[in-house]
């Protein structure tokens, strides 16, 4: 190609869209990882149904995922550059995604008529309007990808399931990149299928090469750029549910506690489980209950034998481990509970973000049962969250509730590795062996903590359960001892406001508005404020990741705007949260329950109008 | 390969008195329980094991409270949740001895599902059953063990729920050991819970129990001194099944089933009793031993003992073996591992 055909981009958005089971989740993957690995900023979003395999060619089955590169990336972007519609069904179900302009690579091959009919197309999709506000590339992706299979000798099977690599090859060609990164992986992933290598490479190349010879397509590749202003390092792309397993293990080895995770697989939570379960090399003990319940239930027993235990769960499988919690609340057991939100209630969308236990988190349990929530924001910073949390657990004795969500768990995004050595040290509260003045519940003058006194320990004896205790350790119903444990276990939570930085003020800090934000949205949020404020509009943005306690100067910061507008994606409940703590504070919201993350145009539409109210 | 020992040995021996706590034991006077205690507490000296590394997990109900009682570590959890916290305990430390005490509705209720998944897995620990057919603690409704058609607080009519028999569910549940005893014969308990703690794996004791003011004499059909030896049978592994007061009277297997015949009558002769063998793999004749009841005595003793690793062996096994193999041998291994660049 000659370089004048090349457009400059700061980023662009791809879109992958097919059947489940045709790669879109693989093709995406490796299209970030390969832009990730040639410099630019990157995030992911997946976007799959709850089917592992819905019927073919409708619109049930689609799988979607999106990949969002350029120099500098907060979010997986709204609307794509480039779609790729394996099947009249993804094309159906995905044109909305793509901006006016947008180039569709569409398999025409499976554009049947009995496709057609399945995907709910009454007539030709391609409409002169389609064909004049969009590029359409009509790719015989089926029928080249089985020549080459035939070629090779490989069956229909086989090469079908190459479909994928003649769609990521034009992709590689529209994004002015080469095939390297991809043909390392494929060599490295079928190390032992010499076959399956070739094919794939062969397919891969043919999609290049196909995209090439293309006359649509000059005037629509993009150059995109490179990310320039990340801090010095290295880096790897990961997701967030790795990022969480990963922020663990880091947190077992600096505390020097044994990493115990006691789950149930649950969607969209379950790779943390995986992940850790791949890790038994580096300590980490994980154990796959027979549901939820005993995920955390095992626990809580080994936080009580003296590991830093934890457990992952989504909506649902939280519901079922509150009493659990409010065991552990009461034993005041260093407990770390992974929450990776979904949309509900009950069921509701297994495979969608939403961020709607917030108040199961804050609320969820009888009695006065206060704990720690905390919410990680981004894909790579559920890493420093989980360590946080398992720091939080484990020097103040107490259970602690990591949200994130399904965008951050599934979604990915480039991680700036650290040194464990470089990460804030964990210091457990354990007790000392034959301390004579050792009782279950004294406590740290300032922190409030009990000590941890660990079976085994020699001369510390005592036992712990859900009945109220004394500070010495027996059972007591006595009136005043209740009060007094009830305060000493919510003025512990509330002390950690000492410990914990204060909140933080972006964009224009002498703003009229102020953007509030919480756990998963940031992304989404920090673009939208910085275009506002690019395009001369005053805005000031705030985003917590300490949920309970709140930062100390929290209300200092709310009381300073005239107008404040919560962002989340729910009814409401970080707003209500922060009605009921600054009722003095007049706040408007804005909620989006899709079982999708905030696009950045609906929210500087928002913003917008609220400024000028 | 040897067996390995998780748990460490006291470097001196305990009586019963080192495992009696100061508190005060607040059951009812004449419950059943203080005689299980009583054979915990006689039991746990002969265990060998260090004091320090006791643990005892409960769940909830009058038999829950028995952590208090026992000057060990010790877990009173939330109701049927015993065995759950049990299993991370005992992961989390493998050098602890576990010991699990729940009633039959903490068990076998709502606390079911752990108790199955516990003795599939062989979890190493041991579990001791109160079996008083009733709910105790919340005053007399019916339990998962209350027999067919008994009038209770919540049975007025008596109840039609079919009761379950924790031996038969241990043994469906692939158990590695069962055990039974009676409350009023405190001997015979600690002589179990010890064979009990002697097993790697999973150990279930069943103690029926009597709750004098709920469920009073609902053993009474086999525990009275009268009946006694003629409605039960103390199994004894190598040994042929013999009962009776008159020690006349064996189980034998007539090609169906089970029955319970006499010695010398019928030209019955010794040969024909059934010896008990407590470690046959195949729960055939131990499923039908802990279902004797009606005509057949009810089996008390050991009734299945066999060997199979438990899970803290084949978790430690697993552990020490990734551990050796494994690529990463700290975190940041781990975190620069795969495609990595530098900026």
């Amino acid at each position: 190609m000659s370089t004048n055909q090349i457009v400059k981009k700061d980023d662009i958005v791809v879109r992958f869209a097919g059947d489940s089971g045709d790669g879109m989740q693989l093709s995406g993957t490796l299209f970030s990882d390969a832009s990730a690995l040639t410099g630019n900023d990157i995030a992911t979003f997946p976007d799959y149904p709850a089917e592992i395999r819905a019927p073919h060619n409708t619109i049930a089955g689609v799988s979607g995922y999106q990949v969002h590169v350029g120099s500098h990336i907060y979010s997986s972007g709204d609307k794509c550059d480039i779609l790729v519609a394996m099947n009249p069904a993804s094309l159906k179900s995905n044109m909305k995604w793509a901006k006016k302009g947008a180039t569709v690579i569409v398999d025409i091959d499976t554009f049947t008529d009995e496709a057609l009919e399945k995907a709910g197309y009454k007539e030709n999709p391609f409409t002169d309007e389609m064909e004049r506000d969009y590029t359409i590339v009509k790719a015989p992706v089926t029928s080249f990808t089985s020549r080459i299979g035939q070629e090779q000798g490989a069956d229909k099977k086989t090469a079908d399931k190459c479909r994928n690599m003649f769609a990521l090859g034009i992709i590689f060609y529209m994004t002015h990149k080469t095939l390297d990164q991809t043909f390392a992986y494929l060599e490295r992933k079928f190390a032992k299928k010499p076959d399956v290598v070739k094919l794939n490479k062969a397919v891969l190349t043919e999609g290049y090469e196909f995209a090439d010879k293309l006359e649509v397509v000059h005037g629509h590749i993009f150059e995109v750029a490179k990310a320039t202003e990340m801090p010095k390092g290295r880096y790897r792309n990961i997701t967030g549910n790795v990022a969480t397993a990963w922020g663990l293990l880091a947190a077992a080895e600096r505390s020097g506690r044994r990493l115990f995770l006691g789950s149930y697989p649950i969607t969209p939570a379950t790779d943390v489980m995986v992940e850790l379960a791949k890790n038994k090399g580096l300590g980490a003990r994980v154990f796959q209950a027979e549901d939820e319940i005993a995920g955390i239930c095992s626990a809580i027993g080994a936080s009580y034998a003296g590991a830093l235990a934890c457990t992952s769960t989504s909506g649902p499988g939280l519901s079922l481990k509150s009493e659990a919690l409010g065991l552990a609340v009461m034993t005041e057991l260093p407990l770390v509970i992974v929450d990776v939100q979904r949309g509900g209630p009950s069921t509701g969308l297994p495979t969608k973000t939403e961020q709607g236990d917030l108040n199961q988190a804050l609320y969820g349990r009888n009695g006065e049962a206060p704990l720690i929530v905390v919410a990680a924001s981004s894909s790579a910073n559920c890493f420093y969250w989980a360590y946080t949390a398992a720091k939080l657990a484990l020097e103040h004795m107490t259970p602690v509730i990591l949200l994130t969500d399904g965008y951050l768990g599934n979604g990915s995004q480039l991680f700036r590795i650290p040194k464990v050595a470089d990460l804030p040290s964990i210091t457990p509260r354990l007790a000392k062996p034959n301390d004579p003045n050792y009782r279950p519940f004294r406590r740290d003058p300032e922190t409030f903590a009990r000590e941890w006194a660990l079976p085994g320990m020699e001369g510390l004896r005592h036992r712990v359960g859900g009945l109220e205790k004394c500070p010495d350790g027996p059972l007591s119903t006595d009136p005043e001892n209740h009060a007094l444990m009830t305060y000493n276990r919510q003025e512990k939570v509330n002390r950690v406001a000492n410990y914990i930085p204060d909140q933080e003020v972006t964009g224009n800090p002498d703003a009229d508005l102020l953007v509030v934000g919480w756990g998963g949205t940031s992304g989404a949020l920090t673009l939208a404020v910085e275009e506002m404020n690019n395009e001369g509009k005053k805005v000031a943005y705030t985003h917590f990741n300490y949920i309970c306690p709140l930062p100390k100067n929290t209300g200092d910061i709310l009381r300073k705007y005239k107008k404040i507008v919560v962002c989340e994606l729910n009814n409401g409940q970080f707003l209500g949260y922060l009605r009921t703590k600054f009722p003095e504070c007049p706040m408007h919201q804005y909620n989006k329950i899709m079982g999708l993350p905030f696009e950045v145009g609906e929210l500087k539409e928002c913003f917008t109008k609220i400024l000028g109210e | 390969m040897a067996k390995r020992h998780f748990v460490p040995k006291a470097d001196k021996e305990y009586t019963k008195a080192d495992f009696t706590s100061d508190q005060m034991v607040k059951w009812c006077p004449g419950c059943g329980d203080h005689a299980i205690l009583s054979s915990l507490l006689n039991t746990f000296p002969k265990t060998g094991h260090k004091k320090e590394n006791i643990c005892m997990v409960s769940g909830i109900g009058c038999s829950s409270r028995i952590p208090y009682y026992v000057d060990t570590y010790g877990f009173h959890s939330i109701h049927g949740r015993a065995c759950a916290i049990a299993t991370g305990v005992k992961l989390a430390n493998p050098a602890l001895s576990v010991w699990v005490s729940m009633g039959d509705g903490d068990s076998m209720a709502i606390g079911g599902n752990h108790l199955i998944h516990a003795v599939r897995r062989n979890q190493d620990f041991n579990i001791t059953i109160f079996n008083n057919e009733i709910y105790g603690l919340t005053k007399g409704q019916y339990s998962p063990t209350t027999k067919f058609g008994q009038i209770t607080k919540t049975s007025p009519f008596g109840t039609i729920d079919y009761p379950f028999n924790p031996g038969e569910l241990v043994m469906g549940a692939q158990g590695t050991f069962f055990a039974r005893s009676l409350d009023c014969v405190p001997p015979l308990t600690s002589q179990v819970m010890e064979a009990a703690a002697k097993h790697d794996g999973t150990s279930v004791v069943e103690v029926l129990q009597n709750c004098m003011i709920f469920n009073d004499k609902t053993h009474a059909a086999i525990t009275d001194r009268a009946v006694r030896d003629d409605r039960t049978i103390v199994l004894e592994n190598g040994k042929p099944m013999i009962f009776g007061k008159e020690k006349n009277k064996g189980i034998r297997f007539n090609g169906r089933c089970l029955e319970a015949v006499t010695i010398g009558e019928n030209g019955i002769t010794i040969d024909d009793i059934l010896v008990h063998h407590e470690d046959t793999e195949d729960t055939g004749i131990h499923m039908m031993l802990a279902r004797m009841s009606g005509d057949l005595p009810v089996a008390l003793g050991v009734i299945r003992n066999i060997n199979k690793p438990s899970y803290t062996e084949l978790y430690e096994d697993q552990m020490d073996e990734c551990m050796a193999n494994s690529k990463y041998k700290c975190v940041d291994d781990l975190l620069n591992s795969g495609d990595t660049w530098e900026v």
